[in-house]
Parts: C-alpha cells; structure tokens; sequence
C-alpha cells in the first residue's frame, strides 16, 4: 500500500481541492433537491457528514475482514445502519427539520460522496485517518450545501437561515437575516432550474479563486530569483 | 474594422448585422400594429430593454477582454431584446426587463460563448425565467384599445412602467384584461361551449379582436424574411402546419370544446415564434430535414401544452425544449453527401 496522506492534504483535499460537491460533483441529488434554504442545506450537510465519518471509520476497522467480492454490500449495510440512527436521532431531537428534509434523509444510504469516501479512501487507509477524512469531505459538501441553500434563499425570498431554530434552537433566531419584506424574489432560485444554475455559478466561483491562487502562487516562489525581477509577470 | 469575406464574392452576403437589420425591419409593421393597439408600453419596454441588452453585452465583452462594439455591432442583442418586449405584457415594470435582460445576454448567451454559441434562444430563456419567477406580472396583459375603458398617455405609460403607479382612480382590474388564450381556456373550464364563449366583443374574426391583427402583421412580416430568403420556410411552416392539423384533428372531432385551427394560428404567439423566435439560426436546427423535425414537434407541443398544460400559452417553452434536442435531430438527419452510397451496418 502506497504511503498514506499527510493530515493536511486529507484536510485540504476533502475540503476545497477535491471538494465531492464541486469538483466530483458527487451526491447532487440531495445537493439539487434540499438546498431551497440555507437551514435546510446545513441540516442536510450535517446529516451527512455524520454518517459519513461514522461509516467511514468503520469500513477502514473492518477493512482486513471484509473479502473484495463483498466489500460494496458490507459497505452498504454499514451505511445503512448509520443513517438509520441518524435518521431516528432527528426523529427524536430536531423533528421539525426531519419533516422539512423527508425522504432526502433516507436517501444519504444512497449518496454516491459516502460509497465513494468507503471504496477510495477508509477500505485503504487507518482508522485516524479515515475519521479525518470522513469529517472533512463533510464539512466541505456541508459548507457547498449551505451556501448554495443561502443563495438560493436569498434570492428567491430576501432571507438567509430563515427558520434556523428549526435546527439550532431558539439561538438560531439569532442567525436568521431578512432582508426586507417587501422584496419581491425571483420564485426560480427556488424551483429546480435555480439549484442547477446556483451550482453552476459556483463552481465557476471556485475555479476563479482558484485560477487567481495559481496566479500568486509562482509570483510569490520566483520572488528570490533575479531572473524573476527583471522579467515581472 | 475591415471585414475579411470569403469567397464566392457575390453582391449580396449574408453577415450577421445584415440578417439582423433584416429581422428587424421584419417585426416593424407588427410593433406597429401592438402599439396602435397596446398603447406606448410596447415602445418604452423596446428602448430600456435593447440599452439593458446592450450595456450587458457591452460589459460581458469588456470583461473577456474582447471588443465591445463587434458583439454590440452584430444586432444580435438588440434583436433578443427586441422580441423579449415583444413577448413581456405592455406595462412590465422596467426592474423585470432589467432581470430578464441581464438574465438573456449573461447567464443564456455570453456565459455559454457568447453569439453562435448558446444552446437556448436568450430571449424566450428571459421569458420563461420571468414567467416563472413573477407569474403575475407577467400575466397582467391590458385590454387591447377598442374595448379598454382608459388609454394611456405616453406619460402615464412611463409612470407605470418606472414607478409602478396607475393613474389616479384606475385599478388593474379596470385595465387588465385577460388574453384570447387565456379567456378560451378559463371558459372551457367553466364546461362553456364554443359558441357561447364566441358571444363576447372579446372576438374578433378568428382571434382576439386586435390580437388577430397583430399575428396577422407578424405574418406579413415573416413573408417578408422568407422573400428576403433570410429564413427558409422549412420551420414556419412545419410548424404552423402541425399546430394546425393538430388543432384541426380535434376541432373536427368536438368543434364545441375545441377551437378552429386558425384561433390557434393567430392567437398567444404562434406567428411571432414560427417565423422570428423558432428560426434563430443558431439555436434551430440547420439540416433541411432536421428543421422540418423541429418545426413540426414545437407546433405540436404548443397545441398539447395550450389544451393540456398549465400554461395558455407555449411558444416559448416549445422553442426552448427543441433547442436542446436539436443537435441530436441534426445529428441524425445528416444529408448524404453526393456521391457517398448510405452507411452500411
């Protein structure tokens, strides 16, 4: 087995670089289907992320036990279990979120980001590993979800986390913006044709901070050389 | 800028600002017709909505670093706006034209390439964001000018459409008034025959009084293009033939619940979106076959989602779904090149 990751890469890698949600563009189903409010996308990223690092934990403590030819269904089932006590525990705390989310909580044993995580990374790498991996690819789907459920909001009625106590309590009245109530959105930022050109201009966001990255990057490593100065880029 | 024109060197060449220019003078004598019937509303919506066209398009351009005043010069902006005002209720307040502008030439055109590159045709893209995201202002049509009980003024047609205030001791329900298509439908609703929907000063010979005169001037507009051989007649009439026969196939089976054929010819937007809207040469089909295939099955979504959908009329979401299936129908119409036996398998 080839070295394993440094920490930082695993970090870097599952949040931004490789981020599932906008460079794989994995697990758009639940990204395309929830995201009609930032609460909704945070409560939908959250869910995930726990089931992912869970699963993933556990796929990479079974990795030695489980024979090839039936790692995709073991993986299944551990999923499954996961979601099931996700799905029970907002059941019993955050019942209001659960009737938002409906069926999309069900549907995570199905998100293509937590099979993909088991099968490329946790069947491959040690427990630490796997957890941090789990968490990070997680946080950076979570954090995809979010905005664009804000944006989409934010267009559509004028507010972003509305509802948050739906998820974070009577504190989350705190969090809650509007932006006036008289402001007439575009009902579309709402409805699936939103969800896909709000994605598409995200990542079309992420690649400009990227290429503008990549730009700064070889300015600020040729600074030593004087070869560098003479010829400013 | 010198332009390079390839050969043959023919007096006449079809560049793009001069098909344009074409499609313009096309669509005169129907905005004439709409303005002598709609009021001012159609004029002040054309000026703000080619400047929004064209900032946009200037602005997209400047900032791909490539020169504003080619993209600007080709018309093909002004020409988007152009059926965009054309398309939108006569009193749509400026801030949607702004939108539905910068929503046509940003998101539809410039962000997919810019001109000869976009998938959907920008203007109906503009419409549909619109009537989806402002139902009601974009359904909020005025009665056309022998049955209004008020005519505007130049100036109180540009209050309403910049501020959003009616003169004193109107409402909208005193001027708004609902389409041909619109009427037709809610009456089928309520079980109302044909004949007895047709006892209505709203009716004229065919269509809407009014509404027909305008489909008509469209139409003497598009015989104009197609003289000019700026369009070819495959798509007009394909699809004009199948909303037709279609139409036809089902008034002659129930002519009680369901409208001739030429109600539907010359009402909502069949003229205008068979001979300016569907024949974009770059979001049509370009095989002679192809576009025969596209006229036909536009003509036909328009007369299911009219007496089925949920919308009165469907020009525009017609055109849009066939844009996207129209490299595939010109990828299996390609003609056999002379000489070349067919493809064996």
């Amino acid at each position: 087995m080839s070295a394993s990751k440094s920490v930082k890469t695993i970090v870097s890698e599952g949040v931004w670089t490789n981020n599932q949600s906008l460079v794989a563009l994995l697990g758009l189903c639940p990204l395309l289907a929830t995201t009609t409010s930032a609460t909704n996308g945070l409560g939908m990223g959250l869910a995930t992320t726990a089931v992912l690092t869970c699963s993933n934990g556990t796929v990479s403590l079974v990795r030695h036990l489980v024979r090839p030819e039936v790692r995709i269904p073991v993986y299944v089932l551990v999923i499954a279990s996961f979601v099931t006590i996700v799905e029970l525990v907002m059941q019993a705390f955050f019942y209001e979120m659960y009737l938002v989310l409906g069926l999309f909580i069900s549907l995570i044993v199905v998100n293509c980001i937590i099979i993909g995580r088991a099968e490329s990374f946790a069947s491959k790498n040690r427990v630490d590993l796997a957890l941090l991996d789990g968490l990070a690819v997680g946080l950076g789907s979570t954090l995809v979800l979010t905005t664009l459920g804000g944006l989409r909001e934010l267009v559509a009625q004028g507010t972003i986390f509305y509802q948050a106590e739906l998820l974070l309590g009577e504190a989350g009245k705190a969090l809650t913006l509007n932006f006036g109530n008289d402001y007439q959105g575009a009902l579309i930022a709402i409805l699936p044709p939103g969800a896909f050109i709000g994605l598409g201009l995200l990542i079309a966001l992420k690649n400009l901070i990227d290429r503008h990255a990549r730009r700064r990057a070889p300015a600020r490593a040729a600074k030593a050389p004087v070869e560098a100065q003479a010829h400013p880029a | 800028m010198k332009t390079i024109i390839s050969s043959p060197h023919v007096p006449r060449v079809n560049r793009v600002d001069r098909i344009m220019l074409d499609v313009l003078l096309a669509l005169v004598p129907g905005m004439l017709a709409m303005t002598w019937f709609f009021g001012w509303g159609l004029l002040i919506n054309l000026v703000l909505a080619v400047t929004f066209a064209v900032v946009a398009e200037a602005a997209v351009m400047l900032a791909r670093g490539r020169s504003p005043l080619i993209a600007i010069g080709d018309l093909s902006a002004v020409v988007t706006a152009v059926l965009f005002a054309i398309s939108v209720p006569p009193m749509l307040p400026w801030w949607l034209t702004l939108l539905g502008m910068v929503f046509a030439i940003v998101l539809v055109k410039q962000l997919y390439g810019g001109m000869g590159y976009n998938p959907f045709n920008p203007a109906m893209a503009a419409y549909v964001f619109l009537l989806i995201s402002y139902p009601i202002a974009m359904t909020t049509w005025l009665a056309p000018g022998m049955l209004a009980e008020h005519s505007f003024t130049f100036m109180e047609s540009l209050r309403l459409i910049l501020d959003g205030t009616l003169p004193a001791g109107l409402d909208w329900d005193a001027i708004s008034s609902a389409t041909p298509l619109d009427e037709m439908r809610g009456k089928l609703d309520l079980h109302l025959t044909i004949d007895e929907i047709r006892h209505s000063p709203l009716w004229g010979y065919v269509g809407g009084r009014g509404w027909e005169w305008i489909a008509f001037w469209f139409l003497a507009g598009g015989i104009y293009l197609l003289w000019r051989r700026t369009i070819t007649w495959h798509i007009p009439v394909s699809m004009l033939l199948a909303l037709a026969i279609c139409s036809g196939i089902f008034w002659s089976l129930d002519p009680q619940t369901h409208p001739f054929p030429a109600f539907h010819l010359f009402s909502g937007a069949a003229i205008l979106g068979a001979f300016f809207i569907a024949t974009d040469p770059v979001t049509a089909c370009t095989t002679r076959q192809g576009q025969l295939i596209f006229g036909a099955i536009i003509g036909i979504t328009v007369f299911a989602i009219r007496t089925w959908g949920g919308y009165p009329d469907a020009v525009a979401f017609a055109v849009l779904l066939m844009n996207i299936a129209a490299p595939t129908i010109d990828y299996y119409t390609q003609p056999r090149v002379f000489g070349h036996g067919r493809e064996h398998r």
